[in-house]
């Protein structure tokens, strides 16, 4: 039986790279708060209650434009709903914990500690997986926080002429690039990433969401054309 | 300015309920149906991609497949890292050094 200290060991190691991409996104949700005109406070207040970068992002700019709550609300968990999966992709992993650590590990799902701890349940069974899950994502969170407290107390002095925000999709693309394995799964980017961009100017964020489920559609009609 | 806490507080809880929607419900049905399981393959990459794409593809909420559009560039020259790597680090930090030196350049 693997430790449990080796294992989030292991999990603490597979996310260091990985933080170096958070870095740049948690100043950024925390500069871009203060700048809409959130208070430090709140700004604080979303990264620990929310904790999802591109869901906060959305929120601020919403705030920013002083649009109606219930349209913030949806918006941001519109976007978080991909969540919903990774959640379902992760429970038998975690089967048999007490719902209080499941509710825990859930509260620090993110898009990285999923992708890191999949990848690694996938390919190695010698692993105790509660931890090198919490190994991953709890340093996501320390890193998130603190991180955002200094976008707040740099906030503006940040020059637009260091694209900091770019380092957001850097880093899903260093993480999508691994997911795609065969041709249904790049077929499931291609149509997915293609959806999503015709879908941009669909209200509520509906684009992000909507090229989700034509890409997993695309995917599945795919291999199932495939087997026949 | 629309009110700030409640928003947060009602993102939070609801965001907090997606996350544990299925490692809650896991203990009381026996197993993923296949056909989810099948679909749960494709969410990274279609989730990811939809994430990634318009990022680099619009510019100012207008498509920008163009020359002139330094991000997709970047964006291009770290997909060939991230591919030949598979480091995250790297991919970032090459990206971004790509779209500075782009934007100097253009």
């Amino acid at each position: 039986m693997p430790s449990r200290r080796g294992s989030f060991g292991a999990g603490a190691r597979a996310v260091v790279p990985v933080l170096l991409g958070v870095i740049p996104f948690g100043l950024v949700a925390g500069a871009a708060a203060v700048r809409a005109g959130l208070s430090g406070l709140e700004a604080v207040g979303l990264s620990v209650i929310v904790f999802a970068g591109a869901s906060q992002l959305a929120a601020i700019e919403l705030f920013g434009q002083d649009a109606h709550a219930a349209v913030i609300v949806a918006t941001a968990l519109v976007i978080n709903l991909r969540m919903t999966m990774y959640s379902a992709s992760l429970a038998p992993h975690f089967r048999g914990l007490s719902t209080r650590l499941r509710a825990g590990l859930a509260y620090l799902l993110t898009d990285q500690a999923y992708a890191l701890s999949v990848a690694r349940f996938r390919t190695d069974e010698d692993v105790d997986r509660a931890w090198f899950y919490l190994g991953a994502a709890a340093p996501i969170w320390v890193v998130w926080v603190i991180c955002t407290v200094i976008g707040i107390l740099v906030g503006a002095r940040v020059p637009d002429s260091l694209p900091l925000e770019f380092a957001v999709p850097l880093t899903f693309l260093a993480l999508l690039v691994p997911t795609i394995t065969d041709s249904p799964s790049a077929l499931a980017a291609a149509i997915g990433g293609t959806a999503a961009t015709l879908g941009a100017g669909l209200p509520l964020n509906l684009g992000l969401i909507t090229g989700a489920v034509v890409g997993v559609f695309a995917g599945l009609l795919i291999e199932t054309g495939w087997q026949r | 300015m629309t009110a700030v806490w409640p928003a947060i507080v009602a993102i939070g809880v609801g965001t907090f309920l997606i996350r544990f929607s299925f490692l809650f419900l896991f203990e009381y049905v026996s197993e993923v149906p296949e056909s989810i399981e099948r679909a749960l393959r494709f969410v990274p990459p279609a989730v990811l991609a939809a994430l990634v794409v318009p990022a680099v593809v619009m510019v100012d909420g207008s498509l920008a497949i163009a020359v002139g559009n330094e991000r997709l560039i970047a964006a291009g020259i770290a997909a060939i890292v991230a591919w030949r790597t598979e480091n995250i680090f790297a991919t970032i930090a090459v990206g971004m050094v790509a779209l500075v030196a782009l934007q100097s350049l253009i």
